[in-house]
């Protein structure tokens, strides 16, 4: 298929009416990739400390997102029961085999969880977040090893446990995290940003929850208020 | 890939006469306008991010070959493959050649008008392999044998009721006598269907909203998670769009997701925003092992260099759909192929041809609410403008339209003479308003003054 290629790569070049980019040009695309000047972003999501967790918290929330904050890791496993109880699910659940999550006192708490990929008939999953968008009430989630992907999507109840200070003022500065980890260039399989549950409009245009992904959002916050 | 530009005529004046899709289409629009208001009104810094998202978008297609090369570079990085399609044909070739080589009988598709563009269900179907729509509009429309009426919501032409008959109709595996009376249900009914065919499928297709340069990532923007599901639960992921959609920085993406959902329904972002970056890593547990992108050219090269290039920052909102009056009146399938409205009526003539478009250009009122509802500024209006030039060029318009504008341009090109004959025009409107009035038609015409402007001039100057 080169052929195809070289062909829609001169249809372009005569369009634009010129031949291929001189090496100078070239290279001063390519440092432009690597140091791209800054946005102009939303003066609303210039801020720190609480106020910037206090509009993430307004955003997601109004996403349809709900949130629960407690103040170290080893009160997540409380919270989790709390929302299972709350619902009426059952306190078996599906967890990202990350230490963070994984490590966690969950007999304590009296919740049977497995780490691993979701299953078909998993109703509730538990995974951290890689970062919090305050613009955009998004958790961004990364696929790796330990964050399997299927647990955003199959069950119809997900957790995001999120650390107070992964919470970023606006996506550029979640991407920056993202090249900060995984190195200028590098990506994860999926980075993806999600503000809520899953919904569609469709039918009738009535928006509707539990299009396909998750019916309910849930996230626990973690950190000292 | 069918068309039916030809009639849009007909096809106008059959949907004005459809109450049911005129209240359906009265309310939509309605709502997406409040929608768009209510977004635009609590981002203060759109008008200038909507400039930098321009600037950024003709940079991006002023170096296109460049961009697109650096993008297929970091995704064979990834260790994905880039396929380049110049036609609909090629573009369908690949998908189908992917597809036989992997032994593949079942696909599920997220929304991607790209593959509405080069035909590829039926390609697909044809070659045996069946292709599940998951969009929920999508798979509506795909269950009733249609195409979609809007790019972003494709079965807004069906009601609720209708959805409900063509459920019990093609499910017919569940129980008849089970409730389908509200949304809620028929939502849950689309999934639980739906889950089955994600969990059973051999490949994932999807569209994509931007290609990022820097990293190789496809970025796909939906609001139900279906593109996700594609691109996660089969052993294969293929990305389809068109070469067009390429933009350097992941930052730019950001740029231009500030204002696409924004301009749709008023979103600060769309539920799920993903980044898909190559297959599955060494010791992932999930996710497809292999990773297509095909770019699709098929007449979109051309309009480089041209007065139809800004056309090429579309980034597929809808906005200006959603505002137009005319498509508020008609709705998509009038204007016979995928892309309706103002976009579609600048992209159907650049893609199909002018001949077999000749009524887009002439669709509009010309009243310029898309240009200004367009979050990338492009000149719609006076592209409409451009193709009606060419359409009394190259001899394509009706005989009837070229003896009138010839007329008219004998007379406008002789100032005396057309001084006369408007002056004459004028007086005579007068009593022929009034007595139409009188005689009442149900509307009442206004009632012109009597003198033209010119006559009006000289008296007050």
């Amino acid at each position: 298929m080169n052929k195809a290629k070289d062909a829609i790569l001169n249809r372009i070049r005569t369009g634009l009416g010129r031949g291929r980019l001189s090496a100078d040009a070239q290279r001063s695309l390519v440092e432009g990739l690597a140091a791209p000047a800054d946005n102009i972003v939303p003066g609303r999501v210039q801020l720190s400390g609480p106020d910037l967790i206090r509009e993430f918290i307004r955003m997601t929330t109004g996403e349809a997102t709900t949130v629960s904050r407690v103040e170290s890791d080893e009160d997540v496993p409380k919270s989790v029961a709390v929302f299972l109880r709350e619902h009426g699910l059952p306190d078996s659940v599906v967890i990202a085999p990350e230490e963070t999550v994984s490590h966690l006192p969950w007999e304590e708490s009296g919740i049977h969880v497995r780490p691993g990929r979701a299953e078909k008939d998993d109703l509730v999953s538990v995974t951290p977040g890689f970062a919090g968008i305050a613009e955009t009430g998004c958790f961004m989630l990364v696929s790796g090893p330990n964050h399997p992907y299927t647990l955003n999507f199959l069950p119809e109840n997900h957790i995001v446990v999120l650390k107070r200070n992964r919470i970023v003022p606006t996506p550029e500065e979640a991407f920056d995290l993202l090249r900060k980890e995984f190195g200028p260039g590098n990506m994860p399989r999926t980075a993806l940003m999600v503000s809520g549950p899953s919904r569609s409009a469709d039918i009738g245009t009535s928006l509707q929850f539990g299009a396909h992904g998750p019916r309910r959002l849930h996230c626990i916050l973690v950190g000292e208020q | 890939m069918t068309t039916n530009c030809l009639s849009f005529k007909k096809n106008a004046a059959a949907a004005l006469q459809d109450d049911e899709l005129q209240s359906v289409l009265g309310r939509f629009c309605d709502a997406r306008h409040q929608n768009r208001r209510d977004g635009v009104s609590r981002l203060p810094e759109f008008g200038r991010i909507s400039d930098q998202a321009v600037e950024m978008k003709n940079h991006a297609l002023a170096h296109l070959d460049f961009y697109l090369e650096t993008f297929e570079e970091k995704v064979h990085e990834a260790g994905g493959i880039v396929h380049w399609a110049r036609t609909g044909a090629e573009a369908c070739a690949i998908v189908d050649d992917i597809c036989q080589s992997m032994g593949a009988r079942k696909l599920v598709k997220g929304k991607s008008m790209v593959t509405e563009e080069i035909g590829l269900n039926n390609h697909l179907t044809q070659r045996g392999i069946q292709i599940l729509e998951t969009d929920l509009g999508e798979y509506i429309v795909q269950l009733r044998g249609e195409t979609p009426s809007h790019i972003i919501a494709p079965a807004l032409h069906v009601s609720e009721t209708q959805v409900a008959e063509t459920f019990r109709q093609k499910h017919s595996h569940l129980d008849p006598e089970r409730s389908l009376e509200d949304p809620a249900s028929m939502v849950r009914e689309a999934r639980l269907v739906l889950r089955e065919h994600f969990l059973a499928a051999d490949v994932g297709i999807t569209g994509a909203n931007f290609l990022v340069a820097e990293t190789g990532s496809a970025v796909i923007v939906t609001n139900e998670g279906n593109a996700d599901l594609s691109q996660t639960l089969p052993n294969t992921h293929i990305v389809i769009t068109g070469i067009d959609k390429v933009v350097p920085t992941l930052k730019d993406a950001a740029t231009l997701l500030r204002l696409l959902p924004r301009s749709v329904t008023g979103q600060e972002s769309a539920v799920y925003t993903t980044l898909a970056t190559g297959p599955r890593r060494k010791k992932d547990l999930d996710g497809p092992d292999h990773f297509h992108v095909v770019l699709v050219d098929n007449g979109r090269s051309k309009a480089l260099g041209t007065p139809f290039q800004d056309i090429l920052r579309c980034i597929r909102c809808s906005a200006c759909m959603n505002h137009c009056p005319v498509y508020g009146c008609i709705s998509g399938h009038a204007y016979g192929w995928i892309y309706p409205g103002p976009m579609g009526q600048v992209l159907t003539p650049l893609l199909l041809g002018l001949k077999n478009a000749v009524h887009h250009p002439n669709a509009s009122t010309l009243c310029g609410k898309c240009r200004e509802v367009c979050p990338l500024k492009i000149p719609l209006p006076d592209m409409l403008r451009s193709f009606r030039e060419m359409l009394f060029r190259q001899k394509l318009d009706a005989p009837s339209t070229r003896l009138g504008l010839k007329l008219w341009a004998a007379v406008a090109t002789r100032p005396r003479l057309y001084t006369r004959l408007a002056g004459w025009g004028t007086m005579l409107l007068r009593p022929i308003s009034k007595l139409l009035n009188c005689v009442g038609s149900g509307r009442t015409l206004p009632v012109p003054e009597g003198r033209t402007f010119q006559q009006l001039w000289k008296k007050y100057e």
